[in-house]
């Protein structure tokens, strides 16, 4: 039986604001559950607290809503337990990178094989408008009346240094490119981390414009796709080159073979890729990193089986016997 | 020779000096002499603390006898002291007229000074029976002929001390030489140098005829059947692995390394073979939550923890109780508040059972009383937990988890209740499926996994609407669901057995306690005659008869080891006037303490 989107719609009213940039996410998942050919009851989609993790009460599947930062922890729970699931984890920029970043850094270097989908927004919605780890400095929000001052969190950055083995970021008016990229994450074998920019339309709107807006988007992203140069700008007439370890601007026309080719799997690159943030160059969508390792889930069980096989299965009664025991009569 | 029936003996050195070993040892051999008894490990929270100060001092208590043995002792009849500080840190617990083993070699100016004695102590140790031995000089006299390093032979020093008590109690050698060679087969040299010291230390012993006279304790008379020997956190691992046996859940641990809690961490990833899967966690919010999660899939689930580790838990662990989920929450308590006396037990966790949520979050609490009840309580938390779907709370404490006793091993067909998992059939999806409907009688909702077709829904720590599940801020249904959980927790009363009143049943005075302090005030109870006792392992919901049994005593004295947490519960929950006898030093009770409690409140 062909899965359709419709499959993975709930019954439950849906509470987003009007506008929130969240349905667009929320329609593309669907649609990349369906399209995994995994049934509604395989999968289980768990997430923090926030706005968008009211995600699971609108996907017909098998569902969390946790508690504040810890989805990363219950979803490692499920997975271990059950690892035929298909597990999503949903986060946003204050539960995933401020409440919950010991568990998201922790879940991205064990690896084990599910999906991570952080709505940033750079603001706390739910609680109405403070400043997040995302926020730009200056951010004027309820809690920094005159501005805020805390240097900016980059998930991306982030992902890199707790040795994520996939990173990729999309954003919300782009419905293809998310279902490509959610599609992307899906098929990798371990921790795929996927950053969406997602825009709150009451507390911080437009503050991901100049790189979500179609107008100007195509001037200031570059679509990565893995062993393409990587072209940018709306007329496709601009490029990147290496130039040391940084990336350079440069025209296309007279420079094409000196373009950077994409390979996710080049994790040096995929450490300067994340380094780019709009002001040193077009932010990158897509894959920034892709590897292939043992994912812990992996491990887990196997280290079990092989127990199992070497000592047998276990009984109480024998454990209770072992050792030294004596009689009395 | 000397026949008595019971002794305590304690070992003490510096933390690097092997007291543990030898005193586990010691309990080893005795055990297998068919002595009841009971063990206290004693050790500073510091790995190595400066070499041969008080702060380093380790040690552990054994108490055994030829009668029933409740306590690891008051006082030790024989003390092992590797250096000034061990003595320094014991010589006020000693019984009259006490043995004392000294090791000379470590008595110098040097080690007085570290001990912070201004003279020489031995100078004034009349009273007492001292034998002096070069312990460490004679350890490595006995090893010369072994290629080995001075300093590896010095450190068999404590089979040699090891050996002398075994001439003066008249133990065999046989059953540490075993475990020698098991622990040691493949390091011939270790095995064999301390294998020699162990008996150089006996020969010593016996040639100076180390004591006025051997002593020999007899097999103690206790009830029949096979027997080994358990510490607390084994017991309780091996209570969760045969309640996954008996229930055919498989086992998930997700837990964090913390003392005196990581021991049950560390036995239960020993037995990956019963398809136990325990999780290190990257803190304490993350061990309970793989816990939950794993339980929402189907697992037995538990996460285990000491004080400070609990508190850290809370959240999630109202995220349980509103879920209504099975969960195991192991606190094994120690000294607090925050960082506390780590190493050093103590019952103050109790309000933050009780209490420690926010909202009205009420949990089943449970209490275990020994070494070997650890494995029966953590049957019982795991069977009432899967029963009726809701979080419990299992408190031990370090006394109670580090130490050890003889144990009858149980018949797992007979001894045990079985544990059925209200897991949903397709019977649940006629009319459409209700994950939060319950049955009459017990309140307890379904348990539908992922995975189960038909049954997928969703559930958060949002209040939900009466059998939907579905997020609801309607205020009657917000007072209807509080209800509903709390009359849950309640019905639990008719699945736990009535209190047992133990003692003088007819005296007009009720001594009540619960959790690790059984030993000491069932012994004290028993010497004293003229009081009755309860002692109490479930503390939420608590027994039917409670009520009745506390309303029959003129005087109702709760003992525990906190400021009177249980006596102010029972206070308010039943309008009764009981009084408290409390201590807070990170030890337990002594029974002479209780006995004088006893003479003057009685």
């Amino acid at each position: 039986m062909e899965l359709k989107k419709k499959d993975f719609i709930s019954d439950q009213e849906n509470k987003w604001c009007p506008g929130c940039g969240d349905y667009a996410i929320l329609s593309s998942a669907q649609m990349a559950m369906a399209k995994l050919g995994v049934e509604p009851h395989n999968v289980c989609v768990i997430s923090g607290i926030g706005c968008s993790s009211r995600f699971p009460y609108y996907v017909e599947s098998f569902g969390m809503h946790s508690i504040h930062g810890r989805a990363p922890a219950v979803a490692t729970g499920v997975k271990l337990q059950n690892p035929d699931l298909s597990v999503w984890v949903i986060t946003g920029d204050g539960d995933g990178l401020s409440i919950g970043g010991n568990h998201l850094a922790h879940i991205l270097r064990r690896n084990l094989d599910l999906n991570v989908i952080l709505f940033n927004n750079e603001i706390y919605g739910l609680t109405k408008g403070q400043y997040s780890p995302t926020s730009r400095k200056g951010t004027k929000t309820s809690s920094t009346p005159t501005g805020s001052i805390d240097r900016v969190f980059s998930p991306a950055k982030f992902a890199m240094g707790a040795g994520a083995t996939f990173f990729a970021r999309t954003i919300d008016t782009d419905p293809k490119h998310m279902l490509e990229t959610f599609q992307a994450a899906s098929a990798h074998k371990g921790t795929s981390l996927v950053e969406v920019y997602q825009n709150c339309i009451i507390f911080n709107d437009g503050i991901h414009d100049e790189f979500t807006n179609r107008k100007k988007r195509d001037d200031t992203t570059v679509r990565l796709e893995a062993g393409k140069p990587m072209i940018f700008g709306a007329d496709k007439d601009r490029g990147l080159i290496q130039d040391g370890f940084q990336f350079k601007e440069v025209p296309v026309a007279g420079n094409e073979d000196k373009l950077f080719i994409h390979d996710p799997t080049d994790e040096c690159l995929s450490s300067i890729l994340a380094n780019l943030n709009g002001s040193n160059g077009p932010i990158p969508l897509g894959v920034l990193k892709s590897i292939e390792t043992e994912t812990y889930d992996e491990e887990f069980h196997k280290l079990i089986n092989h127990e199992t096989k070497v000592k047998g299965k276990g009984s109480i009664k024998d454990l209770l016997h072992s050792g030294n025991t004596w009689e009395v009569n | 020779m000397k026949n008595i029936e019971h002794i305590v003996v304690r070992f003490s050195g510096d933390s690097g000096d092997g007291m543990q070993i030898t005193g586990t040892q010691f309990s080893s051999t005795t055990a297998q002499m068919g002595n009841d008894f009971a063990t206290f490990p004693d050790f500073p929270a510091e790995i190595r603390a400066p070499q041969g100060t008080v702060a380093g001092v380790s040690g552990f208590q054994v108490h055994f006898g030829a009668i029933e043995i409740n306590t690891p002792g008051d006082e030790p009849d024989l003390l092992v002291a590797m250096n000034p500080a061990a003595l320094k840190a014991n010589i006020d617990d000693l019984s009259t007229g006490a043995t004392i083993i000294i090791n000379k070699d470590a008595f110098t100016e040097l080690g007085f000074k570290k001990a912070g004695y201004g003279m020489d102590p031995l100078e004034d140790l009349s009273g007492y029976n001292v034998i002096e031995a070069y312990i460490t000089t004679q350890t490595k006299e006995a090893l010369k002929d072994l290629d080995l390093d001075t300093k590896s032979k010095a450190r068999c020093k404590n089979f040699y001390a090891l050996g002398m008590t075994y001439f003066m109690f008249s133990r065999e050698l046989d059953p540490t030489l075993l475990w020698l060679k098991d622990k040691f087969g493949n390091k011939p040299a270790i095995l064999e140098a301390n294998s020699l010291a162990l008996k150089a230390g006996y020969n010593y012993a016996e040639t100076i005829e180390a004591t006025a006279e051997v002593y020999r304790v007899k097999s103690a008379s206790i009830e029949k059947g096979t027997y080994r020997q358990i510490s607390g956190n084994t017991a309780l691992a091996w209570g969760f692995i045969a309640a996954s046996e008996k229930s055919g859940l498989d086992l998930f641990l997700g837990s964090y390394p913390i003392t005196p809690a990581s021991d049950i961490l560390h036995e239960l990833a020993k037995h990956k073979n019963f398809g136990v899967k325990t999780f290190q966690a990257e803190d304490e919010m993350a061990a309970i939550c793989s816990a939950v999660g794993a339980s929402y899939t189907g697992a037995l689930s538990l996460t285990t923890s000491s004080g400070p580790g609990i508190a850290l838990k809370s959240e999630a662990l109202n995220l349980a109780v509103m879920l209504e989920l099975p969960l195991v929450v192991v606190d094994v308590q120690r000294g607090g508040p925050s960082t506390g006396l780590p190493t050093k037990t103590e019952q103050a966790d109790l309000n933050m059972a009780m209490y420690g949520r926010n909202g009205e979050s009420p949990m089943i609490v449970l209490a275990a009383k020994s070494p070997s009840d650890c494995f029966n309580m953590a049957y019982e938390a795991a069977r009432l937990s899967v029963e009726h779907m809701t979080p419990v709370m299992l408190l031990t404490d370090g006394y109670i988890a580090n130490g050890a006793t003889p144990w009858r091993i149980p018949d797992m067909d007979t001894e045990f209740k079985t544990i059925t998992p209200r897991f949903v059939t397709d019977k649940d999806l006629e009319g459409g499926f209700l994950p939060y409907k319950r049955d009459a009688q017990n309140l307890v909702r379904k348990w539908a996994v992922p995975g189960m077709k038909g049954f997928t829904h969703r559930v958060g720590g949002l209040e939900k609407e009466n059998e939907t599940g579905n997020v609801s801020y309607d205020p009657a249904n917000h007072e209807l669901m509080v209800g509903i959980r709390a009359k849950k927790v309640e019905a639990v009363v008719n699945h736990i057995p009535e209190q047992l009143v133990e003692g003088n049943t007819d005296a007009k005075t009720l001594v009540v306690s619960w959790g690790g302090t059984y030993g000491s005030v069932h012994q004290a109870v028993s010497d004293f005659r003229n009081v009755a006792h309860i002692h109490m392992q479930y503390l939420s919901p608590m027994p039917k008869n409670i009520e009745s049994i506390l309303n029959n005593y003129e005087k109702v004295i709760v003992c525990e080891l906190n400021c009177g947490q249980l006596k102010d519960l029972l206070n308010s929950k039943f309008s009764i006037n009981a009084q408290g006898y409390n201590k807070v030093q990170g030890k337990p009770f002594m029974v002479r303490e209780l006995m004088g409690m006893l003479e003057k409140e009685v």
